[in-house]
């Protein structure tokens, strides 16, 4: 499996250069690594109908006391999700291809694509609570990438960030949750943890613990109030709306807490939470979904609408509900999916997504039309398809629910009166009707752009007329996996006439009512109130949110950066008086035991050199460029020092880091106006007590410092180990590239994130910063 | 810089400073030297020619940009940490291949890959900023602009 994951994120790197080699046949090529992915999980299938699991380890990191690994742990639940993403993705991956044809940022789009592939692989795949949250954070960031893809609009810009901040400080909730139950129950793979929930569930830490899991897994599952960033990030192109924001990332969250329910679940904190946000949550999108005429609109609020009540079955917690789970996440993937690149194809053919300008399609794009009936059938839960199947078994499921099954089967219901009048909306607009006059010349969507929707609405139909095909396989795997133990169910699509059914004609019966009046309901004034109450009022508290943390950013950086350099010195000198003058003084106290006997005669010299350098500075330093002797002639004293004390490779750097810097300090004097003598006695003094505060516990710190015994254990290490382990006899290079290279390498990240910084900087009062952020 | 003794003493002193900021480098594992000072002492280099004959000159002589100097950089650092993870040793792990060619021992190791990366980002850091303050020139304020 980590292969599998390490080719994913080698070709998507590689991606650009493939697309050179294939040019517009590359998304065909492509589109096998995903394939190849689908195939190798379905390899496991019998493993896993058959009652077994995988589990997969290789180290990652290891330290005395914590290791992480990059382990692997596959059951029915993650294989089930594995699937879907490699089995959507392939069609993505050919979808992109068609509905980005002659963008100059296709290459781009692949290698996002493929980089997303792999992180919400190793999501579902990893087992290993850090691996978890790492492969959760790359799929923030590449679906940041892949939202923000048309960065010359500022709108999808803005959409980016939204998604990213929002998943993001989910993201770090999340972090901090899985590191308590790491360090709670003392077991830092899921595999283990699934057998060991009742020690979390006694721990003091439960409560904390689930708040923090529970706030990753909303924020990324756009569950209310969090439900804002989903249908503001369809700004991305369709292909990454489709397989991010109804197929796979917005489901991480969902198959996060499918994944944690043995261990955080069976409590009543937990049925109320997750119950209660995913029925919240899926009643007020069902609804809001109705409010709007943009196809991807619509999708996305019923999109949010399922997310809801795939957490709404979570929370139940029953067994009939990790069933409907199942069934539900697996019948969803399919007809969303296939729905999402449809309104994709008739935006890219017809040139818009407003079904109000949109009709009669259907003799023009057949192929497409027969897809998103047959997938907007599904996703209205009428037989046969496999929609059907999850919706009698979510209603079962709600009529079961140990509380209040009343509102939970009502609230249900209600909501999929509206998803069954969105269904007709997102198919009869478009397709049906009087033909209008498109923006574009409309014509059926190229091979590329129709087999994925072909492809999953077929499936939804055969899953649904032969149910067998799958259910003992897949589904209940899959739903043993969240329920923790083995269960057994077999899937049907007559179960005779029951209350489900009859609830089912009723929801049905409903929206085609809904539907009937859709066009004077939408534009009533009690749903543009709703739609301004639920779907912007969020939108605009996080906003406000942002522009607040902006304004503080804006004042606590121009009362503390306000362009004085001494300013800045002031803060950072007294800030450290302070603090450590405090923690010293407090915890350690004054040592005054300096030994001056081994001093030598030219230390002496140094020492007189550097302070009469240092007095010339102060009383003649009247322009930059003696200030800057000065202390150039105390960097180098100092790199003498270091040699002295055979510190060879110190030194050399010492030398040629003064070096450059008075180069850099030489271009940057050019810019800066004359040194004018203003300043009142008054605030000179004031300097003088600082630096001389400054150094004088500087001394101290290094008087205490020398005064503590040697221990000389790291380093006699170090001269032992350099040569036998490290084949190395420079010791300092040694520790740098090869005992800590982990440090090295975050050092450089900085030096690295620092160059881009300056150079951004430079370049951007160079061209006029007229376009200030 | 309009200076004829600054021109051909760089002229002569640039390779040796390439040279001498590889030998650094590659001596670096056993004796002082390494990445950092080796792309200190190039960095060095490629300033002094930027003050001698402009930056657009010293730009041309690098061929490429700075910034991607840093990628590439960064590029070295992950791969030297990947290639042990092939055979399931941990990130960054160090990996050697000793290669014996004419009596001449070389050792070839993922520490030398990761130490190129350092070489590459310090050059670059150090090279792309002050480019950008030498091209940063306001006039008026600069009496240096025969470089454009």
């Amino acid at each position: 499996m980590l292969i599998n994951l390490l080719l994913i994120f080698g070709i998507a790197l590689l991606a650009p250069w493939i697309y050179n080699l294939f040019k517009e046949r590359a998304g065909w090529v492509l589109a096998l690594l995903p394939l190849g992915s689908f195939i190798y999980l379905l390899t496991w299938l019998p493993h896993i109908a058959s009652g077994g699991t995988v589990t997969q380890s290789t180290t990652w990191v290891s330290m005395a006391y914590f290791n992480v690994d990059l382990s692997f742990y596959l059951d029915g639940l993650s294989l089930m999700f594995g699937l879907i993403i490699t089995g959507i993705g392939t069609f993505i991956v050919l979808y992109g291809g068609g509905y980005l044809g002659g963008s100059t940022y296709l290459p781009r789009f692949y290698s996002a694509i493929l980089l997303f592939m792999g992180s919400m692989l190793g999501v579902v795949l990893a087992d290993n609570l850090i691996s978890i949250f790492v492969f959760w954070e790359l799929t923030s960031f590449t679906s940041f990438l892949l939202i923000g893809f048309s960065h010359e609009q500022e709108n999808s810009r803005k959409a980016a960030l939204q998604a990213l901040l929002v998943t993001g400080i989910g993201g770090l909730a999340l972090l901090a949750g899985l590191v308590l139950m790491g360090f709670a129950s003392g077991h830092w793979e899921v595999s283990t943890l699934l057998n060991e929930g009742d020690i979390i569930r006694n721990h003091g830490l439960y409560l904390p613990i689930l708040l923090l899991v529970l706030a990753g897994a909303f924020t990324k599952s756009a569950q209310f109030p969090f439900h804002f960033w989903l249908p503001g990030a369809m700004a991305a192109p369709t292909p990454v709306s489709a397989y991010l924001h109804s197929a796979t990332m917005v489901k991480a969250g969902v198959y996060l807490l499918a994944r944690m329910h043995p261990v955080l679940g069976f409590t009543e904190t937990w049925m109320i939470l997750v119950g209660g946000f995913g029925l919240a949550t899926l009643l007020i999108s069902a609804w809001l979904s109705l409010s709007f005429t943009d196809l991807k609109q619509i999708l996305a609020y019923s999109t949010v609408m399922a997310l809801g009540t795939m957490m709404m079955l979570i929370g139940l917690g029953t067994e009939l509900a990790m069933k409907g789970l199942a069934v539900y996440i697996f019948s969803h993937a399919m007809y969303k999916g296939a729905l999402f690149m449809v309104a994709g194809a008739v935006d890219h053919e017809a040139g818009t997504r407003d079904v109000l300008k949109l009709g009669g399609l259907r003799s023009l794009m057949p192929i497409s039309m027969v897809a998103a009936a047959l997938a907007a059938i599904s996703m209205a839960g009428i037989p046969p398809m496999f929609g059907f199947i999850a919706k009698e078994i979510v209603y079962e499921a709600a009529l079961g629910a140990s509380a209040w099954p009343v509102v939970f089967i009502s609230l249900a219901v209600l909501a999929n009166i509206a998803i069954v009048a969105a269904s007709a909306i997102v198919v009869l607009r478009p397709f049906f009707g009087q033909p209008v006059e498109t923006p574009k010349k409309a014509h059926e969507a190229p091979l590329s752009m129709w087999i994925g929707p072909a492809v999953l609405a077929g499936m939804s139909v055969i899953f649904g007329i032969l149910p067998f095909l799958i259910d003992k396989t897949l589904m209940l795997p899959a739903a043993s996996g969240v329920w923790g133990e083995p269960m057994d169910f077999y899937l049907s699509l007559w179960h005779g006439i029951n209350l489900p059914l009859i609830l089912s004609v009723a929801t049905l019966a409903g929206g085609v009512i809904v539907y009937r009046f859709w066009d004077p309901l939408r534009e009533s004034a009690a749903m543009k109130a709703y739609q301004g109450g639920f779907a912007d009022l969020p939108r605009i508290g996080y906003e406000k949110l942002v522009d607040g943390m902006l304004a503080l950013a804006g004042w606590q950086t121009r009362v503390l950066q306000n362009g004085l350099m001494s300013n800045y010195l002031t803060t950072i000198l007294v800030a450290a008086l302070v603090g450590i003058g405090y923690t010293f003084l407090s915890r350690s106290g004054i040592v005054m035991t300096p030994t001056f006997e081994e001093v030598r005669v030219f230390e002496w010299a140094l020492f007189i050199a550097v302070l009469t350098s240092l007095g010339i500075m102060l009383a003649f330093g009247h322009s930059r460029l003696t200030m800057i002797v000065g202390a150039g002639i105390v960097g180098f004293s100092l790199a003498l020092i270091y040699l002295m004390h055979g510190a060879a490779d110190l030194a050399m750097t010492q030398i040629l880091v003064e070096t450059l810097t008075v180069i850099l300090v030489a271009l940057v004097l050019i810019h800066v106006p004359k040194l004018t003598e203003s300043r009142s006695a008054a605030s000179r003094t004031k300097d003088g007590v600082i630096a001389v505060s400054a150094g004088l516990l500087m001394t101290l710190l290094i008087f205490a410092a020398t005064a503590a015994p040697f221990d000389a254990f790291i380093s006699e290490f170090y001269a032992e180990a350099s040569y036998p382990m490290a084949h190395g006899r420079n010791i300092v290079n040694v520790i740098l590239v090869d005992f800590r290279a982990l440090d090295t390498m975050g050092e450089v990240v900085v030096v690295a994130i620092a160059g881009l910084a300056v150079y951004a900087l430079v370049k951007m009062t160079r061209h006029g910063a007229s376009k200030k952020a | 810089m309009n200076s004829l003794i600054l021109h051909t003493a760089t002229r002569l002193l640039i390779g040796v400073m390439v040279l001498f900021s590889l030998f650094l480098f590659f001596r670096g594992h056993d004796e002082p030297g390494g990445g950092f000072i080796g792309g200190l002492v190039g960095a060095g280099a490629f300033t002094l020619y930027a003050i001698a004959f402009g930056t657009e000159a010293a730009r041309r002589v690098l061929r490429i940009h700075p910034i991607t100097l840093i990628a590439y950089g960064l590029l070295a650092l992950v791969i030297s940490g990947i290639i042990p993870m092939f055979t399931a040793d941990p990130f960054l792990t160090g990996k050697w291949l000793f290669i014996e060619w004419g009596g001449v021992e070389a050792k070839l190791s993922t520490p030398l890959i990761f130490d190129i990366g350092v070489y590459l980002c310090v050059v670059g850091f150090i090279v792309a900023v002050i480019f950008a303050l030498e091209e940063e020139k306001v006039p008026g304020l600069s009496n240096r602009s025969s470089n454009k």
